[in-house]
């Protein structure tokens, strides 16, 4: 089968630099000469994206052909003489080059991406250090959208690659982003110009992920961190996500995959944090407060038949995706679990809870969290997170920024020991860890969900539930039949469980009108905003694309598996927390400060 | 002398029959591959500027795979200089609508598309109650090929065809990487032809006279004759059918004021000739081409001016997407007006000359590739112009 699959795809002979290569019709000349190490400089070209041939930085020379075409948008053809850095190209490449650089604020020692802005590279590269041509800046009127509490957007630096709009419509399914005007006047812009905290922006920030430039970044909150450190009358609190620990050796520079929890606990230590605590811990309480929700829920459904129930019952640890639900299915705000995310509960947890148990006045406490989104940015300024009676999150910081402070602190991260989280909210297990992956809730509340049941594991081979482990780029179903159950769920015998899961907002939203059409029955969703689940967050490190996240995922199950507690219900912590203070899942205390309401939305 | 004037055609808005739609019936009983023949002998060249033979467009399309394929007309003329097509839609749209169905028979399309420049809505009740007329006909005849109007919104760059098929679509006009070619992937992803409103009527003198005939008008590589919409300094603007391929000297003396130092042909996007070369200059493919458009200087223009007013309607009308264009035709009009005020040196004509020629070569659509026709032909002809 494999073989004739084989053979129906054409090969296609081309020339590149004198270099002959044979590669599949389809291919682009751009790829070609990557087969053959070849390093044609791009710009708006990105690999989780549809080309778009913007820039025309990447033009080649093609023989006998007058115009040089740019070589991600063109594919390769029969006896094609290619050349990557003749003279014609080099003249025009720089023009290019001096033309982006002409109306882009070049302002680097005071831009947020200084040293890892593509345009700068390329333009240390191009050695365009006579400026040729006139400087546009002065002469446009360029916004800087700073209102919002995750994203800004600076339209100075933006170069109009359209990478950001490319990936709000194709990955995400939100289009907040889109172009706006002709010509000179074009830019990437919002619905009416509006800022971007008043439209559908979820603050997903996939675009920041992707943008060359400092054209949108992170509402970085480092000076407040370090000014809550210095404050000797402060205790500071850090947790920090699932998905920082496999992510963060990027931001100084290991290679994709490095599992670094050990350094990143004795780096937090070093910077002066006063506990170094886990988000792992809040995510195991997730899946026993989300767990015990849903067979409250199905419960209701089946054993009470309560007409009103919400189901299917959609996870809610993903700030980007409440936030699109939110604007776009309010509908169904009702079918999403009352759980606050696991940043949230901690957040509540540490000025109750932590502040009691560590005899502190929760107002000289300051809780700060590491993340790999910018959404959370947003979740953590919501109104409804102040259920402690004080701010739950006081500054939520993402991996990248986490990375800068240990540069500026002169750390050399590398060479750190590996050391441990603090305790009292600082046990994980393995089923906390998968959170940072697509997949990863859904799998821990089963292995919670079905002990629960049936008092036995889960009946897979080391409690790995491959079936609903997500896959980039695609949405996933499965479905577990519940057998002998324990007598007080006698009701969920034979029921055949149906879960979904999905991630990138475009995928939610298919599963979503699915849903809407009566076209599903799921009983249990799992919806993740950013590609892949959390690894791929909007606030992890730059680059991103398919390859650094399947190694980032890699990571993560690593992890799992090296954890000698797999099952949330089995963490020690969790368990003396109910003891101590909490009661029971879903109840009173748990209701006050684990829980919370949505809030519908516009569309605009 | 006989050819004192040069020679006027009456074939775009002449009538051929009393009957409406006689040639469109006699011609859908013909075979397509009779049809397709004699276009080829014909040697018809796109009329909206471009030259593409009509033919191969037409033939590539009909040959390309897939059940639903499209006849798109494209008359959003917007070429600064150029109003023919208006005339042609007001006075002969029938023929416009006949050529379209030829086509649609050709190459396998039940459907046709008329993409009018917002600017023209004035014309649209008109040539709504012509189509009705039309489909009564197609009706009767038993052709089975639909014709909708779809009005632009007044941008020039969606009178490039990929363009045009995004705002038809409903996006933003903004061109689309090429290949794929609209004879492939066109309006909604299939394979299309798009061709010009004068093309059509082309196809139709071509069917009503033979190709033998239609061919005896112009030159080797520019067949037929043309509508030239003639503008400036002339005593006697307006719209003319000509024979392509005629020397500009001779243009020039018929309708010139005496006075022509320059004439603009093919628009903005056109090329600028200065007298000394007028006599060398021959009107079609062969020499330079035009859409129609023909803008006629004398010398108390300011070529500076002429090359400011384009460049500003560049920068205006580029829809932004692609670096050379966007940002190339801002420097293009900074640049000469810092030279023009001696901010810049002189020399630095010859880096925008540069500048223009990486343009051509690299931007993403026609639009940017032709702005460097003017900027460099009037920069080059005119330069004392643009530095004092």
């Amino acid at each position: 089968m494999k073989n004739t699959k084989k053979e129906s795809i054409k090969k296609i002979n081309l020339t590149i630099d004198g270099i002959q290569v044979s590669v599949d019709e389809g291919t682009t000349i751009l790829d070609a000469a990557r087969h053959l190490n070849i390093h044609i400089p791009t710009l708006c070209y990105h690999e989780d994206l549809c080309v778009a041939g913007n820039c025309r930085v990447c033009i080649v020379e093609q023989e006998k052909v007058k115009s040089l075409p740019a070589s991600c948008a063109t594919p390769a053809s029969e006896g094609m003489v290619i050349h990557t850095n003749s003279m014609k190209v080099r003249l025009a490449r720089k023009h290019i080059v001096e033309l982006l650089l002409s109306e882009h604020n070049a302002d680097c020692t005071k831009c947020y991406k200084n040293g890892i802005c593509e345009i700068q590279s390329l333009a240390s590269q191009m050695l365009t250090g006579d400026h040729m041509f006139l400087d546009l800046v002065p002469d446009h009127k360029y916004t800087i959208d700073m209102f919002n509490t995750a994203i800004i957007k600076d339209d100075s630096r933006c170069i109009r690659c359209q990478r950001c709009v490319r990936t709000c419509e194709e990955l995400q399914g939100v289009s907040a982003l889109g172009v706006a005007y002709r010509g000179n006047h074009m830019k990437i812009s919002t619905f009416y110009e509006h800022p971007l905290f008043e439209v559908v922006c979820t603050n997903c920030g996939q675009c920041v992920n992707r943008c060359p430039t400092g054209a949108l970044i992170e509402k970085n909150y480092i000076d407040q961190v370090w000014d809550a450190i210095y404050d000797t009358t402060k205790h500071v609190v850090v947790q920090t996500a699932p998905a920082v620990r496999i992510a963060l050796g990027e931001a100084l520079g290991m290679p994709p995959g490095k599992i670094v929890t050990g350094k990143m606990v004795a780096a937090l230590k070093r910077l002066g944090f006063s506990a170094v605590l886990d988000t792992d811990f809040t995510a195991d309480l997730t899946i026993i407060e989300e767990g015990n929700e849903l067979l409250t829920r199905l419960k209701k459904a089946l054993l009470e038949k309560d007409p009103n129930v919400s189901l299917p019952m959609f996870t809610s640890c993903s700030p980007g995706w409440i936030k699109f639900i939110e604007h776009t299915f309010p509908e169904f705000l009702g079918n999403l679990s009352t759980c606050k995310s696991p940043q949230q509960m901690f957040g509540a947890l540490v000025k109750t809870y932590y502040c009691e148990k560590s005899k502190l006045d929760a107002k000289n406490v300051v809780s700060v969290s590491i993340m790999p989104c910018t959404a959370k940015k947003f979740e953590a300024n919501r109104p409804e997170m102040r259920s402690s009676g004080y701010k739950d999150v006081d500054y939520v910081l993402t991996t990248r920024e986490l990375g800068i402070m240990i540069k500026q602190a002169g750390l050399d991260f590398e060479a750190l020991p590996e050391e441990h989280f603090d305790s009292l909210m600082g046990a994980s297990t393995g089923a906390a860890v998968i959170f940072g992956t697509t997949g990863g809730v859904m799998e821990a509340a089963l292995r919670t969900v079905y002990e629960v049941v049936t008092g036995r594991e889960i009946p897979f081979e080391g409690l790995n539930i491959t079936a609903v482990r997500g896959t980039e780029g695609e949405v996933r179903e499965a479905s577990l039949t519940i057998e002998k159950t324990k007598p007080e769920w006698k009701f969920l015998e034979g029921v055949e469980l149906k879960c979904v899961v999905a991630n990138g907002l475009a995928h939610a939203k298919k599963v979503m009108q699915d849903v809407k059409d009566g076209k599903a029955n799921y009983h249990f969703i799992e919806i993740m905003a950013c590609p892949g689940g959390c690894l791929g967050g909007g606030g992890q490190p730059i680059p991103t694309n398919k390859d650094i996240r399947t190694k980032r995922k890699q990571a993560i199950y690593e992890e799992d598996l090296g954890m000698s507690i797999r099952k949330s219900h089995d963490n020690p912590e969790v368990q003396l927390i109910y003891k101590e203070f909490l009661g029971h899942p879903l109840g009173h205390k748990s209701h006050e400060l684990l829980h919370t309401h949505y809030t519908p939305r516009k569309r605009y | 002398m006989s050819d004192t004037k040069l020679k006027r055609v009456d074939l775009i808005f002449g009538e051929y029959s009393n009957v409406k739609y006689k040639v469109l019936a006699d011609t859908i009983k013909l075979p397509n591959d009779k049809i397709l023949e004699d276009l080829l002998e014909s040697g018809l060249r796109g009329r909206g500027g471009a030259g593409f033979p009509t033919a191969m467009k037409w033939k590539y399309t009909a040959q390309a795979p897939g059940d639903e394929k499209y006849v798109v007309c494209n008359a959003d003329e917007g070429e600064p200089g150029t109003f023919k097509d208006r005339e042609i839609l007001t006075r002969v749209p029938r023929k416009v609508f006949s050529g379209m169905a030829i086509c649609g028979k050709v190459i396998g399309a039940k459907k046709g598309f008329i993409y009018l420049r917002g600017e023209y809505k004035f014309l649209l009740p008109e040539l709504l109650r012509e189509l009705e007329g039309y489909h009564e006909n197609a009706k009767s005849i038993g052709l089975d090929f639909s014709i909708e109007i779809r009005l632009g919104s007044g941008a020039y760059i969606c009178g490039e065809e990929s363009a045009l098929f995004e705002s038809m679509e409903g996006n933003r006009g903004e061109p689309r990487n090429k290949p794929p070619y609209p004879t492939t992937f066109g309006y909604l992803g299939k394979p299309t032809v798009i061709n010009n409103v004068e093309t059509f009527v082309n196809i139709m003198m071509i069917m009503r006279l033979g190709p033998i005939q239609f061919k005896m008008l112009g030159t080797t590589d520019s067949r037929g004759s043309k509508v030239f919409s003639v503008s400036g300094d002339t005593p006697i603007a307006g719209i003319y059918e000509l024979e392509l391929g005629m020397p500009l000297d001779r243009f020039v003396d018929e309708f010139g004021d005496g006075d022509t130092k320059a004439v603009q042909v093919g628009g903005a996007s056109g090329f600028c000739v200065p007298r000394k070369k007028f006599k060398d200059t021959v009107i079609g493919f062969e020499g330079v081409p035009t859409g129609g458009s023909m803008m006629l200087f004398n010398s108390s223009r300011s070529m500076y001016n002429v090359l400011h007013n384009y460049l500003e309607f560049f920068e205006e009308e580029s829809c932004g997407q692609c670096t050379p264009c966007r940002v190339g035709c801002q420097q293009l009009r900074k640049g000469i007006e810092a030279v023009k005020k001696g901010d810049k040196k002189s020399q630095y004509l010859e880096q925008l000359m540069k500048l223009s020629e990486s343009m051509k070569l690299t931007a993403k659509c026609g639009l940017g590739q032709s702005v460097a026709n003017s900027f460099s032909s009037i920069v080059y002809n005119f330069k004392e112009e643009m530095i004092y």
